[in-house]
């Protein structure tokens, strides 16, 4: 298992590196020379080539990578351009709002999700399974995010159950911050609910009819800790692997959700810098994103190792 | 021919299985009423789905002269429904092209030579690396929005699954009996590759075309609600959405409908590509049997 985790770290560095010098060739592929921006049209040749150099411009790419990367690590992400703010500022600000969006969306659809799989698994072709699936096969159907515009409507406008737009520090009122984000982790965590209850259901379903789940029961355990103790345990696996491979939809979906119900977090960063093209923010962003999405992924996988004994013993995944 | 391909009584045979799935039969159903919407949209809509209307803004659905009523500006969103589907299958259509051009050959040569296996792995990470949207920002910083931008990102976040799956069936088909036999009678790997594997990994390509398909409406519907993807004046499902939301406390009409196609869309797929999966598969008996 050392062995497969060692690979795995290696892998994801390498992954990191190539990502970071994508990055930093795409914002050099960008239209426009950020140095003329910076000292104006009509600067003479002597004073674009001062700002050249003050910017690192004239040096090769691999140095001008070099320092670029030297910069991030020491958490120098650059200035906005719009506002002067450090980039790093503002990525602070933001990122902890989407962090805690995502993980309640996740929490909800692990729950939800894996107690609607257990259900349909467990009355298999009564109308628990009908309604399950039902539901799954509407939630992965229906744009989520066009759910969350008429929940705004209904819910939040009409209802008055809960705020329609608006964030809510925990570090101020932690209930209140529970409150405030409901709804838009439930849109959010919708989509991810119905593969979670797929997976689960499937998995539940392999369990339950295979023989050491047979023997348990002509043993006398009891139908409720067969389900619990035997049959949960494998679909564990499986919602691990879902989370693993939806952390990328959770991503975009969580800039849209941020987008509807207005939160401040580092979507709408990414949105308003997109549109005000706002380079060092995108550039940062891009970067940051694309790292934590590395990270977490590893993270999944050695938590996978940790999860199911069949990897652990034979050092590979799938 | 003398490829050793699926001989076709099996093909036949899934063909029979999938007309003989229910909810398959739907999905097919809904398939075809959304394909010819959206291959027919400039000849089915009424109006030109850009056209102004400033007389009769927001009018109701059923309303005389527009079936499904008028956005904002007195848009008809029958038509801009139309042609919201024919370019959400152009984006879907293109993304799926993307990933078949790119991910099937790389999937192949992973697959075959083990040397090249490492490298592809490589190149597939790398590419996970980025999640759709960051792609599509990325995409938008450099070239603007724009139906391309949308296509490319959803396609190139769809080439990794694409190489995986080849991978893994040419990695099945590569020890089989009639590729050893080809090898045997000095066929080269382009020979081998061609008519002995892809034809047999066929299948599998296109049940995750089905797969990616839905994905991608979503996603441009996405990408143009945020304004990273199509751009207005074009008409796509996800920019309806978005302007409807501006005005939701007058009038929800304009926003019901595109969002009604999108799920239409996606669930047509779906069906049709779970039925299409279960017929495929020779492991699932059908009932008939």
């Amino acid at each position: 298992m050392a062995r497969y985790l060692i690979d795995r770290l290696w892998q994801s560095a390498l992954t990191l590196v190539l990502a970071s010098i994508v990055v930093f060739l795409g914002v050099r592929a960008l239209p426009g020379d950020p140095a003329l921006a910076m000292a104006g049209e009509e600067a003479d040749p002597a004073t674009l080539a001062a700002v050249r150099a003050q910017l690192g411009l004239d040096e090769p790419l691999p140095v001008q990578y070099l320092q670029f990367v030297g910069k991030a690590l020491g958490g120098d992400l650059g200035r906005s351009t719009r506002t002067g703010t450090p980039v790093i500022d503002m990525i602070g600000a933001t990122l902890p709002v989407t962090v805690q969006l995502a993980v309640y969306a996740m929490l909800i659809a692990v729950l939800a999700g894996m107690a609607g799989g257990v259900l349909a698994a467990v009355y298999r072709g009564r109308w628990p399974e009908w309604l399950a699936n039902g539901f799954s096969l509407t939630a992965l159907s229906v744009p989520t995010f066009w759910l969350g515009i008429l929940a705004v409507v209904y819910l939040a406008v009409q209802l008055g159950w809960f705020p329609a737009s608006g964030y809510v520090s925990p570090l101020e009122n932690p209930l209140r911050a529970i409150y405030y984000l409901t709804l838009p982790a439930a849109i959010l965590g919708l989509s991810h609910a119905a593969v979670v209850q797929r997976q689960t259901r499937s998995s539940m379903v392999g369990a339950l009819t295979a023989d050491y789940v047979r023997t348990a029961r002509a043993k006398g355990l009891g139908r409720a800790t067969v389900v619990f103790r035997y049959g949960l345990r494998n679909s564990l696996i499986v919602v691990t692997t879902v989370i693993g491979l939806q952390l990328g939809g959770l991503i975009a979906g969580a800039v849209v959700t941020e987008r509807i119900f207005t939160l401040p977090g580092i979507g709408k960063l990414t949105l308003d810098s997109v549109f005000t093209r706002d380079y060092p923010v995108i550039q940062a962003v891009v970067l940051v994103i694309t790292a934590s999405y590395i990270l977490i992924n590893l993270l999944v996988d050695v938590l996978y190792t940790l999860v199911d004994p069949r990897i652990r013993v034979s050092g590979r995944a799938s | 021919m003398t490829t050793l391909a699926v001989p076709a009584p099996v093909r036949w045979r899934a063909l029979q299985k999938l007309a003989r799935n229910p909810m398959g039969l739907v999905g097919a159903i809904l398939l075809l009423i959304v394909v010819v919407a959206g291959v027919f949209a400039p000849w089915l809509a009424p109006y030109p789905p850009a056209e102004v209307h400033f007389a009769t803004p927001f009018q109701q659905p059923a309303t005389v002269g527009f079936a499904l009523g008028t956005d904002d500006l007195g848009r008809d969103v029958l038509s801009r429904v139309l042609h919201g589907t024919r370019a959400s299958l152009q984006v879907g259509f293109l993304s799926v092209l993307l990933a078949v051009v790119v991910g099937v050959p790389l999937g192949l040569v992973a697959g075959y030579w083990h040397r090249l296996d490492a490298i592809v792995s490589r190149l597939t990470d790398l590419m996970l690396a980025f999640p759709f949207l960051v792609l599509a920002v990325g995409l938008a910083a450099i070239n603007g929005g724009g139906i391309g931008n949308a296509a490319v990102a959803l396609g190139i976040a769809n080439i990794p699954t694409m190489i995986r799956i080849v991978r893994a069936e040419t990695l099945r088909l590569k020890d089989t009996d009639f590729v050893l036999a080809a090898t045997a009678m000095d066929a080269g790997p382009v020979r081998i590759l061609g008519q002995h594997i892809l034809p047999n990994a066929i299948s599998a390509i296109i049940v995750q075309a089905t797969v990616i398909m839905p994905a991608a409406v979503l996603g441009e519907a996405v990408l143009s609600f945020l304004g990273l993807g199509i751009q207005p004046p074009a008409p796509s499902l996800g920019i309806m959405l978005s302007d409807a939301q501006q005005f939701l406390f007058r009038t929800l009409w304009p926003g019901v409908f595109p969002g009604i196609a999108i799920a239409v869309i996606c669930l047509g797929f779906n069906l049709f590509g779970d039925a299409l999966r279960d017929a495929l598969d020779p492991k699932t008996v059908s009932e008939g049997h």
